[in-house]
């Protein structure tokens, strides 16, 4: 396998990420090593195997969610302070929806 | 008296014998940062005030007569991807520079109320992504012990402050070995426990499957009171495992007589003398203590680092989708409309080895590859756990080194991610199958430069006593300062 600058462009799309020039030049290269190393796997024979998603405890016992109560939480003024842009109470951003004329 | 060289079971001493306070024991520390830091660079912001604060709190406690807190007076460094109430939490990333964390972590909240006193946030590489904290969006750390190599990563900065006494204790994070690592570089004790013994309420999210929060310390004894603070069930976070939590630092007796001690023979072939002759003389250190030497096969090893590498870069993918310059973090001011808003501020925001884990991550969870990467690398991740859970049925705790390398030149590897990634491999391990691991000090390297070489120890999940235990009689029995080329053990039966 070989990645190509169209499958970069393909997958810095998908994560909203913008290449400069230079970057596709230096990452290419570097991904497809790493993609190449990766490919080491599949010397293994994992038709029998169940995939893990994370180490898990026994529910029974322990049981993980908490109850559902209602508790106090961030105040709206608080889960705005980081904001970049805010107004009226709410997170701004750049308009998405274009007004008919 | 100088009161940075001090384990935090010295600082109770002076506390209750009234030989020093708690604010004298932070000032010291503060002053000392001022001068030692400047080249160090361990620390990305200071919290003086709110340190200064909470050290009077626990003398007021003392003066009133009133029981001495277990971490009373211990100054505490934190690493930046762990949120401090009211303080700036960047994650050494440009993309959150001036973020002001909404609430505590409930580690940071657990030691603040066990008496510690936090002076700071931790340089790291950039949302924990490396192995050098030269991926820092601000500027990387040094190693103590040689300002012209790198401390490690990704907690670099928490185990470079605990090395230079600028802390006595320090929290990182490790989720391939970013605590371990770091330690071994730096010559102190880091620790990782089992996957769900310390919540992540707070954590910044890298790899939420292989996430931690653990201690670093110059003494197992100190990572161990640490440790069995933060650890425990939070309602919080659903992934804590509601498991009792042992009294860690009371069992550390100094007796691994019987204990059964596994040598996986993957982490030693090929492995330098470099660092091979030190570890080979910690397992001889560890049999004249009275344990038994088995060698054992973990046979998946070698399929750990890409394993790893696809679901970290899968899962932080995901994670730091939600950075999109809209409900904090940076924005980047030129835009034409949302779509470029998102894209412009993300690439001015993250740095190299962000994006590059970012689109791994992407490519191996996209359409079409799915099934080849990602499930596989699920598949293969079962075979690793299921290697170490047989070899627990034979073996109470596995010795191994932490890095097949020591500290290496700043600059030296920054171009070459995948020999960086290479490094990571007798760390990430224990991260895919969810046991704890310890990197202890273990002497020098044979030849000069002498620097410092890490011995990791695992144990099965939620047996940290046993971990610490065989850590703790190694350091007793002087396997610290182990002597290298040819000098005798320091050991007395």
């Amino acid at each position: 396998m070989a990645l190509t600058e169209k499958d970069v462009r393909y997958v810095a799309d998908l994560a909203h990420l913008e290449l400069t020039e230079e970057e596709m030049k230096k990452f290419l290269p570097q991904l497809d090593s790493i993609l190449q190393y990766m490919e080491k796997l599949n010397e293994l024979d994992t038709s029998q195997i169940e995939p893990m998603a994370q180490v898990t405890y026994p529910s029974s016992q322990h049981p993980s969610l908490r109850a559902d109560a209602p508790r106090k939480t961030f105040a709206q003024e608080e889960a705005l302070a980081n904001a970049p842009e805010q107004g009226a109470g709410s997170f701004k951003v750049p308009r998405v929806i274009e007004r008919e004329e | 008296m100088d009161f940075t060289a001090l384990t935090i079971s010295q600082i109770q001493e002076l506390l209750k014998s009234r030989q020093a306070t708690a604010v004298e024991i932070a000032e010291a520390h503060l002053a000392h940062i001022e001068q030692k830091d400047k080249e160090v660079r361990a620390y990305l912001s200071l919290c003086p005030e709110r340190a200064l604060e909470q050290a009077k709190r626990v003398d007021a406690k003392i003066a009133a007569g009133e029981a001495l807190a277990p971490l009373a007076g211990a100054p505490l460094a934190v690493k930046d991807v762990i949120l401090t109430r009211g303080l700036r939490t960047t994650c050494a990333s440009r993309i959150l520079e001036n973020f002001v964390a909404p609430y505590d972590a409930t580690a940071v909240e657990r030691l603040e109320q066990a008496g510690a006193v936090v002076l700071g946030k931790t340089n790291c590489d950039e949302f924990a992504m490396g192995s050098s904290t030269e991926n820092s969006g601000f500027y990387p750390t040094h190693n103590p012990h040689d300002l012209t190599r790198v401390p490690g990563g990704s907690s670099g900065g928490s185990a470079a402050a605990v090395a230079a006494h600028l802390a006595t204790a320090a929290l990182g994070s490790d989720t391939g070995g970013s605590i371990r690592q770091p330690a071994a570089f730096c010559d102190i004790v880091g620790m990782m426990g089992t996957y769900g013994r310390v919540s992540r309420y707070g954590l910044v999210a890298f790899a939420s499957s292989l996430d931690h929060i653990g201690p670093f310390g110059r003494s197992v004894r100190d990572v161990a009171l640490v440790l069995q603070t933060i650890a425990g069930h939070d309602p919080m976070d659903s992934t804590s495992a509601p498991v009792p939590v042992g009294d860690y630092a009371s069992a550390l007796t100094g007796n691994v007589r019987g204990v059964r001690v596994g040598v996986p023979n993957e982490y030693l072939k090929g492995l330098s003398s470099e660092i091979g002759d030190n570890i080979q003389k910690a397992i001889d250190l560890l049999s004249k203590l009275g344990c038994s030497i088995i060698p054992i096969s973990l046979p998946h090893t070698d399929y750990a680092i890409a394993c790893y590498y696809i679901i970290c870069t899968a899962e932080a993918s995901s994670n730091l989708a939600r950075y999109d310059g809209v409900r904090y973090g940076f924005r980047s001011p030129q835009h034409t409309d949302l779509q470029d808003m998102y894209r412009k501020t993300r690439d001015r925001g993250f740095g190299a080895e962000v994006k590059r884990r970012i689109m791994l991550g992407t490519y191996a969870l996209s359409s079409g590859y799915y099934d080849a990467y990602y499930l596989k690398a699920q598949k293969v991740r079962t075979l690793i756990t299921r290697d170490f859970v047989e070899a627990f049925d034979e073996v109470d705790v596995i010795v191994t080194p932490t890095s097949p390398i020591p500290p290496f030149k700043l600059g030296e590897r920054v171009d070459d991610p995948l020999q960086m990634y290479l490094a990571d491999i007798y760390t990430v391990t224990a991260s895919l199958a969810g046991i704890p691991g310890i990197s202890v000090p273990c002497g020098k390297t044979p030849s000069k430069p002498h620097l410092p070489v890490g011995m990791q120890v695992f144990a099965k999940h939620f047996d940290e006593t046993k971990l610490l235990q065989v850590a703790h009689a190694f350091e007793k029995a002087g396997g610290f300062k182990l002597a290298s080329a040819g000098g005798e053990n320091p050991v007395t039966a």
